[in-house]
């Protein structure tokens, strides 16, 4: 009987993330096999993500795991077992989660984020100049996934903290119709890859071709978020489609902006299994996290740039603030 | 939403968004229910900041891009902004920034 299978290997982050992403087959979506390297792993919040997604549609009778016993007990405190409706076959022993992990959580309404998005900080214990970037890099993502994912399922999300690093690693992933239906709404799109990189780009948005994007949309949330992580030298990627773009570690400290992601410092590949919607990965180191005010006034500095050189113009009408 | 008497309204944004300001939804209902009709009534418009800590680009997109399209950009002459710290300024200049990418205004200087 055919089915997916799912190795978890004995570790993936942002920058290995493609050996598992090239290994896993979702063409059989009725039954799930979830197996794992036999030594201890750790993984990226974004695999779990991804498993939950596309486990979840599947009956819990049809899902057959062989995992280590350590290796069940930090699944089942994610919330992966629970997720899929799966039994752990052992007794775990919950902790506070306060300090380390947000498990797995399905987002459908904008409500249910503005809920998660508050509860944030205390989950993960940190200061509130620390958690800034972190809860709107989670707003912007599964905003998007709740305006233009057409999925009933909405967002999964999953992060996990780092004391010893302040590091986050933050997973969020959609099963919808992918970057590509939803940025065709509005630009040609030839490839998967193609639309990744209009969705990144400052101004497209797949809800209109105007200039300064619709009432509700500018498509300027992944481009802020790249930047973000480009700023700070952490990894993204985004995958969609059988597409993904990872956006690697500037070099220098020189920091320049640019509107084609393809202009900064990447890899891609346009040859993966082919996954129905969105992944997207970011990891945010705050100890190197230059002030979120000081990244968004370099965000704004470009954006200015780029309008005055287009209106030829040497001013720009200001907001007056009181 | 605050009458000052002076031909103003203060619209205050915490109330209703909350100290992180990032449902654009609520942003949708103030613009349309609040700062749209009050200077379609020759009001100036003070959208008061105090105690947001923090705002997304969409929130702030969905708050004002559509009255300065509507508007034109001279409308920033009537829509001010209270109290924002330097994450809420720098987020609405850059909204403000890229919506004059466009060719319009619609609104004269001091309408």
């Amino acid at each position: 009987m055919p089915l997916m299978r799912i190795h978890i290997p004995n570790s993936v982050f942002l920058g290995n993330i493609n050996h598992f992403l090239n290994g896993f087959d979702p063409s059989e979506p009725d039954k799930l096999e979830i197996t794992s390297h036999p030594k201890w792993f750790w993984v990226h919040p974004v695999v779990l993500c991804m498993i939950a997604a596309i486990g979840k549609p599947v009956k819990p009778e049809n899902i057959r795991y062989e995992v280590l016993a350590r290796t069940k007990h930090y699944l089942t405190r994610m919330g992966l077992f629970n997720f899929l409706g799966v039994p752990p076959d052992m007794e775990i022993e919950e902790h506070e989660e306060a300090g380390r992990f947000v498990p797995l959580t399905q987002i459908k309404t904008s409500d249910e984020l503005s809920l998660f998005v508050q509860e944030l900080q205390p989950i993960l214990h940190l200061e509130p100049e620390d958690v800034e970037p972190i809860r709107f890099t989670i707003s912007e993502l599964v905003r998007n996934v709740i305006e233009h994912a057409a999925s009933d399922e909405g967002a999964i999300v999953c992060a996990q903290y780092f004391p010893n690093k302040k590091m986050i690693r933050i997973g969020i992933v959609d099963t919808g119709v992918g970057l590509r239906e939803t940025i065709s709404d509005s630009y040609p799109v030839q490839d998967d890859i193609t639309a990744i990189k209009l969705a990144l780009t400052p101004g497209i948005t797949g809800t209109t071709n105007r200039p300064g994007g619709s009432a509700q949309n500018a498509g300027a949330g992944l481009f802020f978020i790249k930047t973000i992580a480009y700023v700070n030298y952490d990894p993204f990627v985004i995958y969609s489609g059988n597409a993904m773009y990872k956006l690697l570690k500037r070099s220098g400290k020189q920091v320049t902006l640019r509107a084609n992601p393809f202009d900064d410092r990447h890899s891609k590949e346009n040859t993966l299994p082919h996954w129905q919607g969105v992944v997207a990965g970011i990891d945010i180191s705050l100890e190197k996290t230059k002030e979120f005010a000081e990244i968004l006034g370099i965000i704004r500095n470009f954006y200015r740039q780029t309008v005055k050189e287009k209106k030829k113009e040497k001013y720009l009408k200001k907001p007056k603030f009181v | 939403m605050k009458h000052n008497g002076n031909g103003s309204v203060t619209i205050n944004v915490l109330a209703q968004a909350g100290t992180f300001a990032e449902n654009k939804d609520t942003a949708r209902d103030i613009r349309r229910e609040e700062i749209l009709p009050a200077l379609e009534k020759g009001k100036t418009v003070i959208l008061d900041f105090s105690g947001v800590t923090s705002a997304t680009q969409s929130f702030i997109h969905a708050l004002i891009s559509d009255v300065i399209r509507q508007r034109g950009i001279n409308v920033l002459d009537r829509m001010l902004f209270k109290s924002c710290n330097s994450v809420v300024k720098n987020i609405v200049s850059i909204v403000t920034d890229y919506m004059q990418y466009e060719e319009e205004p619609t609104e004269p200087p001091n309408a």
